[in-house]
């Protein structure tokens, strides 16, 4: 038993060993997400809350809240900016210590607001709550467009990239370059099909769950199918760009997991990124995830209109064609 | 006893090409990059008259794959050219080519018919998929998930969807191998019945009893190159003016090793060449070999591929 265990056990570990590409990319892939995440999360504390001062420039000194570890003061000048930041979960608390009693805006439905209110009363028990302008949104709603966005992005990036992989592997592909099908009208078919199912599946996924926690987008609508469809073509178009050329389902599968992870802790599905350095911002703009985020979120809770989100619209159309001429350009019928 | 053999029947041939070629390939070579480079075609001319079946024949690694995957245009060659009706091969040629690959996956969860809609929908012209279905004896296969097929089920969906859009020239590469023997007799009758539509065929194969009965003309590739090239029939004038005798080895004793006769031994048997059959028969008497056994027949295409391509086993 033992031989033939080691005999597969070694012809396995050769194969694994031989796929060049797959092996430089295990190794490479741990040590840069590592690398990246230490770089973008590390630092010597990494504050847990974002609170707004209302002043211009933050000095520790001048309240005992202020030297609470763990917490990222951030200088504000535009109270009304941000309450309503506040009030979108983008700030977890916003305190103006000017004024005596102090005065704070925390959203009652914000469960990191829910902690560092406790923190801010055991450092000034005469602070003095005041309402938050507006609706507060509740951490769901908040939470939807990130949770449906990063659906989108699992299934527009994975979806394309594993079944082309698997037509190229299992020779389908090769058979239909047989055919006058040119490679422009097999991935825009790819492209298209996953489009529509995307769409439908994300459609419905909204409706059941805004039924369910009794959801009402601010916005209009046929903005949001608008947002939906250019959000998906841009990330379906990406997943090309990964399966296009490549046989190894372990490559391939690194690659889709490099893209995907940075995009799932750097575009704002579960946090805000508000506070965090700007580079990091900077960064998290590159993903086309971050754009339909923020797209949706405008729409969805404030009610944006065209003109507002058509910067993001217009980066993910942008990206859509990048990605999409740069698959067509890379792509290859068979495993060479 | 002696056993005389059936008389071998080869396949109708076409002795001087009356017709333009259908394809032609002028110099082909390919060569696959690396530390060694291997040049897996070196030199390869053929020219394919419209309505004939032409077998391409060799033994494994002899560029047949590649030459055939050079001609249907899906591997680009290292230097060299493939015409279709004297045009480089391009749109056209893949609107009128029919090809059965060696190996092919089809897409999950299709039937037999959507599949061959699938791809009958890629082409401007074609043959109606009622036709197809029929042709390939599909009918009770049509609602079955493609991936429940047997082999040679599976190889008859290949085989109709190569002809879906009723192609004037239809590649078959290696499109038995692997099948049982009446598998494999049920797909060269089908493939007899699309000759019988005056298509041009171009088939690859190991089986030389399958070359026999299906082309017109063939070639035998070796190492890359062309090593002869014709009718099979007059291939076989042309190396062989003899007879076959083949006889089991352990009746042939050492000693008639000596005798002055064309011998060559394989595993199992021993045959002898000769164009003086009774001269031979004399000597074999004399020689008090038994002759129960023996079986006489004429050479045939896999005398003449083993002549060619030699018996060693290559690497």
């Amino acid at each position: 038993m033992i031989q033939r265990l080691l005999s597969v056990f070694h012809a396995r570990n050769l194969e694994f060993i031989r796929d060049r590409g797959t092996m430089i990319f295990v190794l490479i892939l741990p040590i840069a997400m590592i690398l990246g995440m230490s770089f973008v999360f590390g630092g010597k504390e990494r504050p847990l809350f974002k609170v707004g001062v209302l002043t211009q420039v933050v000095d520790t000194k001048a309240h005992p809240f202020l030297s609470e570890r763990f917490v990222d003061f951030v200088a504000v000048k535009d109270s009304s900016d941000a309450v309503h930041k506040v009030s979108r979960h983008a700030l977890d608390l916003l305190v103006d210590l000017k004024q005596q009693p102090v005065r704070y805006w925390v959203n009652p439905t914000s469960p990191k607001g829910y902690i560092i209110e406790k923190l801010l009363l055991q450092s000034d028990p005469m602070a003095h709550r005041e309402p938050v302008s507006g609706d507060a949104v509740p951490y769901v709603n908040w939470l939807l467009p990130g949770i449906l966005g990063m659906n989108l992005m699992f299934s527009c990036i994975f979806g394309v990239g594993y079944v082309v992989l698997r037509y190229r592997k299992n020779g389908f592909l090769k058979r239909l370059n047989a055919t006058p099908l040119t490679a422009f009208e097999f991935l825009t078919a790819q492209v298209m099909s996953r489009l529509v199912l995307t769409m439908l599946v994300t459609s419905l996924l909204y409706i059941g769950i805004a039924t369910l926690i009794r959801f009402h987008s601010m916005g209009n609508p046929f903005l949001l199918i608008l947002l939906l469809f250019m959000g998906s073509l841009s990330m379906i178009a990406l997943g090309l760009t990964i399966a296009a050329r490549f046989a190894s389902e372990e490559l391939v599968s690194g690659l889709l997991n490099l893209l995907t992870w940075p995009m799932m802790l750097l575009s704002g599905v579960w946090f805000s990124l508000e506070g965090s350095p700007e580079w990091v911002q900077w960064v998290a703009k590159i993903f086309p995830l971050t754009h339909v985020l923020d797209a949706a979120r405008a729409i969805m809770l404030d009610g944006a209109g065209i003109s507002a989100i058509a910067p993001d619209l217009l980066y993910l159309a942008i990206t859509a064609v990048a990605f999409l001429a740069f698959g067509a350009w890379s792509f290859r019928w068979r495993v060479e | 006893m002696i056993h005389f053999p059936h008389s071998t029947a080869l396949s109708p041939t076409i002795g001087v090409h009356v017709s333009p070629p259908i394809l032609e390939v002028r110099h082909l070579v390919k060569t696959y990059p690396g530390a060694t480079p291997v040049t897996a075609v070196n030199g390869v001319s053929l020219a394919v008259p419209e309505g004939i079946c032409f077998g391409l024949l060799g033994p494994n690694g002899a560029g047949k794959t590649t030459s055939i995957e050079i001609m249907e245009g899906i591997l680009g060659a290292t230097s060299g050219e493939v015409f279709y009706r004297g045009e480089p091969i391009g749109r056209r040629f893949k609107e009128e080519a029919g090809i059965l690959f060696q190996k092919t996956a089809l897409q999950d969860f299709l039937t037999v018919r959507q599949s061959l809609n699938m791809f009958r929908g890629l082409y401007s012209r074609g043959m109606d998929v009622d036709e197809v279905i029929k042709l390939c004896a599909l009918d009770k296969l049509e609602k079955r998930d493609t991936r429940k097929l047997s082999g040679g089920q599976q190889q008859r969906l290949l085989l109709a969807i190569a002809l879906v859009n009723d192609p004037a020239l239809l590649f078959l590469d290696e499109p038995t191998t692997g099948l049982d023997p009446q598998a494999r007799r049920n797909f060269w009758e089908l493939v007899q019945s699309i000759k019988a539509r005056k298509k041009t065929i171009i088939l690859t194969t190991h089986y030389m009893e399958e070359a026999e009965l299906l082309c017109d003309e063939i070639a035998i590739m070796d190492r890359g190159r062309v090593i002869a090239q014709g009718t099979p029939r007059a291939l076989l004038r042309e190396h062989f003016d003899e007879v076959l005798l083949e006889l089991p080895k352990q009746e042939f004793p050492a000693a008639a090793r000596e005798l002055p006769l064309k011998l060559i031994e394989t595993s199992d048997r021993v045959e002898i060449t000769t164009n003086d059959l009774d001269g031979t028969l004399r000597k074999l008497m004399d020689a008090h070999i038994p002759l129960k056994d023996l079986r006489i027949r004429p050479p045939n295409l896999e005398d003449l591929f083993l002549e060619l391509t030699g018996k060693e086993l290559r690497a």
